[in-house]
């Protein structure tokens, strides 16, 4: 199949003084390609620092890669200047870890739905108004939620409004920057079935970035570990699990919690 | 509205407060208007007794509080002894004079500071953030003395501006438009010296605050969705950092007021500034008393204002009460 994206020995080096973390020389991207099939999910797994999240940046266009090329519905993301950009960005929609500061603590629900289509000029104001509330109900909130602050929502449910959000531009990529990471076990699982029937319903592909190998590998169709801005190993979760090949998997596998030597397999698989 | 009601009950006891103090302080001072009197030979003591018996300053502390809080009530304020008339009359001339200044001054200043100090923070580290920030380190370090003395000079060599007052000779039978232009030529020169000192410090604080909400996970999301550049900065940027900067700018207002008295006196602007210093100099205790509860007043004012606009600005403020 014809791959939705497909990146392409993507570098990306921070200069000067914006260099996030101790200030350690070396590229936060080093040489990093892979591409993903539509509808599929390809999950992004590594240790903090290993790249995962300069990597979401560059993808969603927030940050411009050193150089390479992301391709993406027959554009090189990279070359677009900003106005070319502003036309591709509702189809790659980001979703982020925290919950509480990734959401406008100013605006309603409401408000938060509508934002993106006042930004890409979208429809009216009752039409913006209705597909919010449409959202807010495909994401497992009540229509009720509309006028309420973010200050009254629970965890969870900031991450479904985030996720509404993310989905109001009608995206095909969604990425997922750790987005379940901040959340306990049970809402956990909760969101991780939500975006899988969101994937199913809207047609979705996803990237999703995190550090759980074992919830990556319930989630994903394939796995690509990180390491220091590279990508070392890429398989099939069964593969990966069951035969990690590269010193940065088995660490990670050491990492997950009661599987200290072989980690089980979840259920799902 | 509890937090509104709050407040406005806090400014009226600091007030009261205030009051008290300075009639405290000001009958601790030795000697009064009189006292200079008593030197003078030609004068005999009886008359000085009878003077200061005639404007009561031979009553107790509290009888003299409350016949003052008696005329507070009237608006009287009190009475001049050196301009023999009521102090709310002759303060409140100049307490225009003084806030024409100090309004046009903070709106000018809020101005210039808040699309300086957001593009300061939006290229942070780079030139233009750089540049001004070096730009307000040098102003921070001119004393306001000097910049007003400096623009005099200037005044003076250059004859572009007149050099103090508020209006030219010959005033009254300009036109209204010829009016308007004297008085914004002759109000040039203190409003400079007002938002050059007090700007470097609004500019700071801005850049501080917007820097500090710019990484937000919010504001990237909203760069995911395409938000121009502007929309982004003034829409969500800017009210995610405003609290502290409408409490800021509440202060700015008393800073801008207590420099404009030095400016005025400088730059002989017939606000409250030189009214005060004659009047402390020669001891006309109630324009001493009046001026400085004035002073309070347009403070708690600000401040006041201040927290409306915090009130209006974030709804978590207005939910606050209810959620207790």
């Amino acid at each position: 199949m014809q791959p939705l994206i497909q990146v392409e020995h993507l570098v990306k080096c921070y200069s000067g003084r914006n260099v996030p973390g101790d200030g350690e020389v070396g590229p936060a991207l080093n040489d990093v390609s892979f591409s993903v099939a539509p509808g599929r999910t390809l999950a992004l797994v590594g240790e903090s620092g290993s790249g995962k999240s300069t990597l979401a940046l560059c993808l969603a266009g927030l940050e411009r890669p050193t150089s390479g090329r992301i391709n993406f519905g027959g554009h090189d993301i990279v070359a677009l200047d900003e106005k070319q950009l502003r036309a591709v960005r509702p189809q790659i929609q980001l979703v982020f870890q925290d919950p509480v500061s990734s959401l406008n603590p100013r605006f309603t629900a409401l408000e938060i739905l509508t934002e993106p289509l006042i930004v890409q000029r979208r429809g009216g104001r009752n039409e913006r108004r209705e597909r919010a509330l449409t959202l807010l109900e495909c994401v497992g909130l009540s229509r009720e939620m509309a006028d309420r602050g973010t200050g009254e929502l629970s965890g969870g449910q900031r991450q479904r409004l985030a996720i509404a959000r993310a989905l109001s531009l009608a995206p095909k990529v969604l990425i997922l920057d750790e987005a379940l990471s901040a959340l306990d076990c049970s809402v956990q699982a909760q969101i991780a079935n939500l975006l899988m029937e969101l994937q199913s319903s809207f047609a979705l592909t996803y990237l999703f970035i995190t550090h759980d190998l074992v919830m990556a590998a319930h989630l994903s169709d394939e796995i690509a570990v990180m390491d220091r801005g590279r990508v070392v190993e890429q398989g099939v979760p069964e593969k990966v699990l069951r035969a990690p090949e590269h010193e940065a998997t088995r660490r990670l596998m050491a990492a997950v919690p009661g599987s200290n030597v072989t980690p089980r397999l979840p259920r799902a698989l | 509205m509890r937090f509104l009601l709050r407040r406005l009950i806090h400014a009226v006891f600091l007030l009261f407060g205030v009051s008290i103090l300075t009639f405290l302080f000001s009958s601790l001072a030795p000697g009064d208007y009189f006292g200079e009197m008593r030197l003078d030979p030609h004068i005999a003591p009886e008359t000085v007794t009878a003077l200061r018996a005639q404007y009561q300053l031979d009553q107790p502390l509290p009888v003299r509080y409350a016949r003052w809080m008696k005329s507070v009530v009237h608006g009287d304020l009190g009475f001049s002894f050196s301009y023999n008339s009521p102090v709310g009359p002759l303060l409140w001339v100049r307490a225009r004079n003084t806030l024409l200044l100090t309004v046009t001054a903070t709106l000018l200043t809020w101005g210039l500071a808040l699309p300086l100090g957001v593009w300061s923070a939006e290229r942070l580290g780079h030139l233009p953030d750089t540049l001004i920030s070096w730009t307000m380190a040098g102003l921070l370090v001119v004393p306001d003395l000097a910049l007003a003395l400096g623009l005099l000079l200037f005044a003076v060599r250059s004859g572009w501006f007149p050099t103090g007052g508020l209006a030219s000779i010959g005033f009254d039978s300009l036109s209204p438009l010829d009016k308007l232009r004297d008085l914004a030529l002759h109000m040039i020169l203190p409003v400079v010296v007002l938002v050059l000192t007090a700007l470097p410090l609004v500019v700071r604080h801005v850049r501080a605050a917007m820097a500090g909400v710019l990484d937000a996970p919010f504001l990237r999301a909203a760069r995911g969705h395409g938000i121009r550049r502007h929309r982004l900065l003034y829409r969500y940027a800017l009210p995610a950092a405003a609290n502290p900067l409408i409490s800021l700018f509440g202060f700015s207002i008393g800073a801008l007021l207590s420099s404009s008295l030095l400016v005025e006196v400088v730059m002989s602007w017939p606000g409250m500034g030189p009214f005060l210093v004659e009047a402390i100099l020669s001891r006309d205790l109630y324009v001493v008393i009046g001026g400085v509860l004035l002073s309070t007043l347009f403070l708690v004012a600000g401040n006041f204002g201040a927290d409306l606009l915090l009130y209006w600005a974030d709804p978590r403020i207005r939910t606050e009460p209810e959620a207790k």
